[in-house]
């Protein structure tokens, strides 16, 4: 019924009749209206008093323990272990649960092992490289932290394998005989630059070419063309900002569909106009906001707030902690669904976001609930701050053999 | 069958309240569930001289997976297949295999192509197969872009447009569906019917923001959005939507996308329909329309001469009006957003509303704030 439902007078209509306060109404209208369920007053007795608690204790058991071991439910991300391990960590990173450094050991072995002869990082041990796994890779090393985890990173051979996937429009392929989209153009600026093997002559053209994937809504679609979308608008974005280009962009145009996307109702934020809510946008979208601000102040704009980001904080703190959390532990897209890694790491980073303002310089909180439901400010997978600590590990040039030139 | 007659049919003869329909489902039941199982390729002939690769995790693994027996049989052998590179119709069997255990493996999908170029498969029969996992499967990156590559290889698009239809019909919005679809257009130049298509959609669901999107696709590639008559056309268009569904999104970002590189206030008389409007169809975007084409005037009239002092002051005066009623009224969601845009258009346009003193930019709350 998520899917498929298009018509959203229905559901206003339904909504009107309730006259409750905004928080309650916020979960009742996405609960009860589509799922007649009771569950969450019955389970989740917080929700009841508006001081709404993250259930710190139970996502982090539900997090060590996945780090681990993880059911036959998990087939379908057999080729995405290096995702499974950057979610996990990233999560436990927000939570600031330490990781032990047995387990970091292990997960450095592992994506040692995930790391293809030929350059970049796999789904798994044998399989071949490709861009995906390959971010996620090198952002769960650098949130490990240690020199270990930097070691394990053969640097010559990652640069080898973005040329391989490089095309001559600027795009990239997501691995070799693979689909291009604006998701690839993220993959490598990120890791190039955490690594230190980022050239001009890597990234040529592809400026040009994620710019023009922003479309007539003032988003970027997966290719040019398409819909406007979050995750892709996030990837087109963040890479723009990592190659220090994104006042290329149509700033007031992007910024105006983002500031769109949040939910009236809901709080959360959708992932495309005139879809539903979904918890991983939470950080898709409302992520672009810090990195907007950004870019306009670099612009020059001298209206910008030096209180708050240009969403609503508070309603997304709501939507997280009231409608995506489960009670056993985990994060999800929205009531009903069932919880799993990746939107237990992108609410949860979503969430990081809206209670914190800021930069180097200046910082605001603005924490929902209890003291106890703050995060870590949240810089991976963009490690804005930590770029120079981790840089510091990669000092060595590479040097680009002749084939590339 | 022979399950079903010791095991399951004597309790169910003995059973005096059971009548002929409930054997018939149990008897159904059954020959659907009993079936011998299809035995692991380590138990099966034909695999007996390969030695399977079990996966390497390593000592300590983390993210283990808790593959069942079959999944690590078939992908145990398909390791050992991909190590010796062998290009044989059993390996081009378990591929399919492999993908119906993981449609996601991207590495197996590859070794697939290169099969199917190697042993010269029956990319006809290849197609047949594509189309019947994406119809389970279609959410997933690799099963499109594996369809897209037969389709080249075999330069034949014929039964793209009415494929893509079918998923359409079942989720009018999958992103891999559209974005499939672009490209057959596109590389095969298959615009003729496209607009029709799009507007059958919009007949179905107006508010399916990805059917906007392809008809902004589709004009862009063919007529343009120069010509002023089908400007106007999209204008009557849009409007016409608007007036059947006015808090559709879709329509409103439609007619603002379309016109704002050459600005909102080029259409003449675009501004007087949109107010007219205002009073019966009114709507958080109508307003942003509106605070959108003050804007444009705004900017316009920098460079314009006919433009008086006292015009721009009231153009200024009503999108500033228009910004704190979506700030604090009609748009509330989006108020750091909103009072933003009405400090910025002061700002730049240089001089202050008649009525009122600069709005603080939101609270002066500093430090920590524990809201309830």
């Amino acid at each position: 019924m998520w899917q498929r439902d298009g018509g959203q007078l229905f559901k206003k209509n339904f909504f009107f009749s309730f006259c409750v306060k905004r928080a309650v109404l916020r979960c009742l209208f996405v609960h009860f209206l589509l799922h007649s369920s009771y569950q969450l007053f019955v389970i989740n007795p917080s929700f009841l008093c508006f001081r709404p608690a993250l259930l710190r204790e139970q996502h982090y058991q539900y997090l060590k323990k996945g780090l681990r071991h993880l059911s036959d439910a998990y087939e379908c991300l057999d080729a995405s272990r290096p995702w499974l391990c950057f979610w996990i960590l990233h999560s436990l990173e927000l939570l600031e649960e330490p990781i032990p450094t047995a387990v970091a050991s292990d997960v450095c072995q592992f994506l040692a092992r995930c790391q293809s002869p030929t350059g970049g990082f796999a789904g798994g041990p044998g399989q071949h490289a490709h861009l995906a796994p390959t971010y996620a890779a090198v952002n769960a090393l650098c949130i490990i932290g240690t020199e270990e985890a930097y070691n394990v990173i053969n640097r010559e051979k990652l640069l080898d394998f973005l040329w391989s996937v490089k095309q001559p429009d600027g795009s990239f392929v997501m691995h070799v005989g693979g689909e291009v989209d604006v998701r690839s153009a993220y993959c490598a600026a990120s890791v190039a630059s955490l690594t230190n093997i980022l050239t001009p002559k890597l990234f040529e053209d592809t400026t040009n070419w994620i710019l023009s994937c922003q479309n007539w809504e003032g988003g970027l679609s997966g290719v040019p063309g398409l819909e406007a979308h979050g995750g892709y608008t996030f990837c087109g974005t963040a890479a723009l900002v990592i190659l220090g280009k994104e006042h290329m962009l149509d700033l007031k145009a992007l910024l105006r569909w983002v500031v769109s996307r949040q939910m009236r109702f809901e709080g959360g934020f959708q992932g495309r106009c005139n879809k539903l809510v979904d918890g991983c946008y939470s950080f898709w979208q409302a992520g672009l906001l810090p990195l907007l601000h950004r870019a306009l102040f670099k612009e020059g704009e001298s209206e910008l707030s030096r209180q708050r980001w240009m969403f609503e904080q508070q309603a997304l703190q709501e939507y997280i902690l009231l409608c995506c959390q489960n009670p056993a532990g985990g994060l999800l897209d929205k009531p009903g669904k069932s919880r799993d890694f990746y939107h237990t790491c992108y609410c949860l980073s979503g969430l990081s976001i809206a209670q914190h303002f800021g930069n180097m310089d200046l910082h605001h909180e603005m924490i929902l609930g209890k003291e106890e439901n703050r995060l870590v400010r949240s810089l991976s997978p963009l490690l804005l701050g930590s770029w120079r600590i981790i840089r510091m590990y990669f000092l060595v040039p590479v040097l680009e053999n002749e084939k590339k030139n | 069958m022979f399950f079903f007659y010791t095991v399951v049919l004597p309790p169910v003869l003995l059973d005096s309240t059971v009548n002929v329909k409930h054997l018939f489902i149990v008897l159904i039941g059954c020959i659907l569930k009993v079936q011998p199982p299809k035995p692991l390729a380590k138990d099966r002939k034909e695999w007996a001289d390969l030695e399977p690769v079990p996966q390497d995790d390593g000592p300590n693994p983390v993210v283990k997976i808790a593959y069942s027996e079959k999944f690590s049989d078939v992908y145990d052998y398909f390791r050992a297949l991909l190590k010796n590179d062998e290009r044989s119709d059993r390996a081009f069997a378990l591929t399919a295999e492999a993908i119906e255990l993981n449609a996601a493996n991207y590495t197996v999908w590859h070794y697939r192509r290169v099969l199917l170029q190697a042993l010269s498969k029956d990319l006809r029969e290849e197609m047949r197969y594509i189309t019947a996992i994406i119809e389970e499967q279609p959410k997933n990156y690799q099963v499109w872009h594996h369809r897209r590559m037969v389709v080249e290889w075999l330069n034949d698009p014929s039964e793209e447009l009415e494929f893509i239809a079918d998923i359409l019909s079942q989720d009018a919005k999958n992103y891999h569906a559209w974005q499939h679809r672009q490209w057959v257009i596109q590389e095969y130049k298959l615009w003729d019917n496209e607009l029709k298509f799009v507007e059958n959609l919009l007949e179905d669901d107006v508010r399916n923001n990805s059917a906007w999107n392809q008809r902004h696709f589709v004009i862009s590639h063919t007529t343009g959005f120069s010509d002023p008559a089908i400007v106007e056309r999209e204008i009557q268009y849009c409007l016409s939507q608007i007036r059947k569904a006015p808090h559709n999104e879709s329509a409103w970002n439609y007619l603002k996308g379309m016109l704002q590189d050459r600005g909102l206030s080029s259409p003449p008389g675009l501004l007087e329909r949109v107010l007219e409007l205002k009073e019966t169809h009114c709507s958080p975007y109508l307003l942003a329309f509106l605070f959108d084409c003050y804007e444009d005037a705004l900017e316009n009239s920098n460079q314009k001469e006919n433009v008086g002092e006292e015009e721009r002051k009231d153009i200024l005066r009503k999108a500033l009006e228009i910004c704190d009623l979506l700030a604090n009224e009609k748009d509330t969601i989006r108020k750091e957003y909103w009072l933003f845009l009405g400090r910025s258009l002061e700002n730049k346009s240089g001089s202050r509303g008649p009525s009122d003193k600069p709005p603080e930019p939101s609270d002066p709350a500093s430090g920590q704030q524990e809201m309830s």
